[in-house]
């Protein structure tokens, strides 16, 4: 979706002018009541600045630890979370839908 | 995302062309896909035609071809708000469209209300409506909304809005305003059902006062409508009428 206040992808662009390590996490696919459409970025530095959302805010916890992985090896991750996840009951998508994110490195 | 794909997209995106990125979700190859050219990793035929489709509709989704699955996201260039009338209730607007997506272009002739100073940082269009109209093309990511209160200046703007795919036509004024517009136009050749296309009085129903609150009555209305929303849905019967 291109109607974002906020331009994510701009955002990560600066961060890696500035000699961030840069992940990129994208929600690919949503069932169910999930606050925010396929499309809708979340971008996190290695130090911690984060840009954008993927989920109301309760996933976005263990978004940036998988992001801290994939900038660690430069290999993309698919993510899933949702009710019948173990994962998604412990970070809480309070919202009751599932969400499926891809994160990767901006390389 | 590979820097250099990465690059080529905010290029794409600065130049306000559409282009879509195709991610296949196993292993994370990528590709651009604009119209023409595909440049990146392989892509199938298949999921180049998905792709165009998915720009067309506008939404981000997974595809599945050959066994893989592939995430296409469009990124079309923002909406645009075209808006008629550099007046008190238009900088309201310019304020607050950007937030949500809107490219904002302001026309208005009379250079005593289009400033700079009014409208830091906003497109402003000093040409006749018609002339303006005609060059910025609205298409079907547009919305226009006419601010003047002068025929002179909101009729040619809206009969021009008319013959385009503009997503939203709105145009300021009481019902009773509206109706003698609506007249005028009909004798221009625009048929009920296209004139039914104007919404007026503009923007939803919410006791709007302040020209900040009319402005947001009217985005609210222009999203309601973009989204489809049962609010401000209308019977064709109604809406003719």
């Amino acid at each position: 979706m291109t109607e974002e206040a906020e331009d994510v992808l701009a955002i990560a662009g600066r961060w890696v002018a500035e000699g961030e390590t840069v992940a990129l996490a994208t929600v690919v696919e949503t069932w169910g009541s999930s606050p925010r459409p396929p499309g809708s970025r979340l971008a996190i530095t290695a130090s911690g600045r984060l840009a954008g959302s993927v989920s109301g805010g309760c996933i976005e916890g263990a978004v940036a630890d998988a992001a801290r992985e994939v900038m660690a090896t430069g290999a993309p991750k698919l993510l899933s979370f949702g009710v019948t996840n173990e994962r998604a009951w412990e970070v809480g998508l309070a919202c009751g839908g599932t969400v499926t994110v891809f994160v990767e490195k901006l390389a | 995302m590979r820097r250099a794909l990465f690059e080529a997209l905010q290029a794409v995106r600065a130049a306000k062309r559409p282009v879509l990125l195709a991610t296949r979700l196993a292993d994370g190859a990528q590709a651009l896909i604009a119209d023409p050219g595909v440049e990146g990793d392989a892509v199938p035929e298949a999921i180049i035609a998905a792709a165009h489709q998915a720009l067309r509709d506008d939404v981000a989704r997974v595809v599945e071809h050959a066994g893989e699955r592939w995430f296409l996201h469009p990124h079309n260039p923002p909406l645009r708000l075209i808006i008629v009338g550099a007046v008190h209730i238009a900088q309201g607007l310019a304020a607050m469209a950007p937030q949500l997506g809107f490219a904002v272009t302001v026309i208005d002739p009379r250079r005593f209300f289009a400033t700079a100073e009014r409208f830091p940082g906003v497109t402003l269009d000093d040409r006749w409506p018609d002339e303006a109209m005609a060059a910025l093309g609205p298409d079907r990511r547009s919305a226009v909304v006419t601010l003047t209160h002068d025929p002179k200046l909101d009729d040619p703007a809206l009969d021009a809005a008319l013959r385009t795919e503009a997503f939203y036509i709105g145009a300021l004024g009481s019902r009773r305003t509206h109706a003698a517009r609506l007249a005028r136009l009909a004798a221009l050749g625009h048929a009920p059902e296209t004139l039914a296309r104007i919404r007026g009085p503009v923007g939803l129903a919410i006791e709007a006062v302040t020209a900040a609150e009319i402005a947001l009555a009217i985005l609210a209305e222009i999203v309601a409508v973009r989204r489809g929303a049962a609010l401000v849905a209308r019977a064709p019967a109604e809406a003719a009428a």
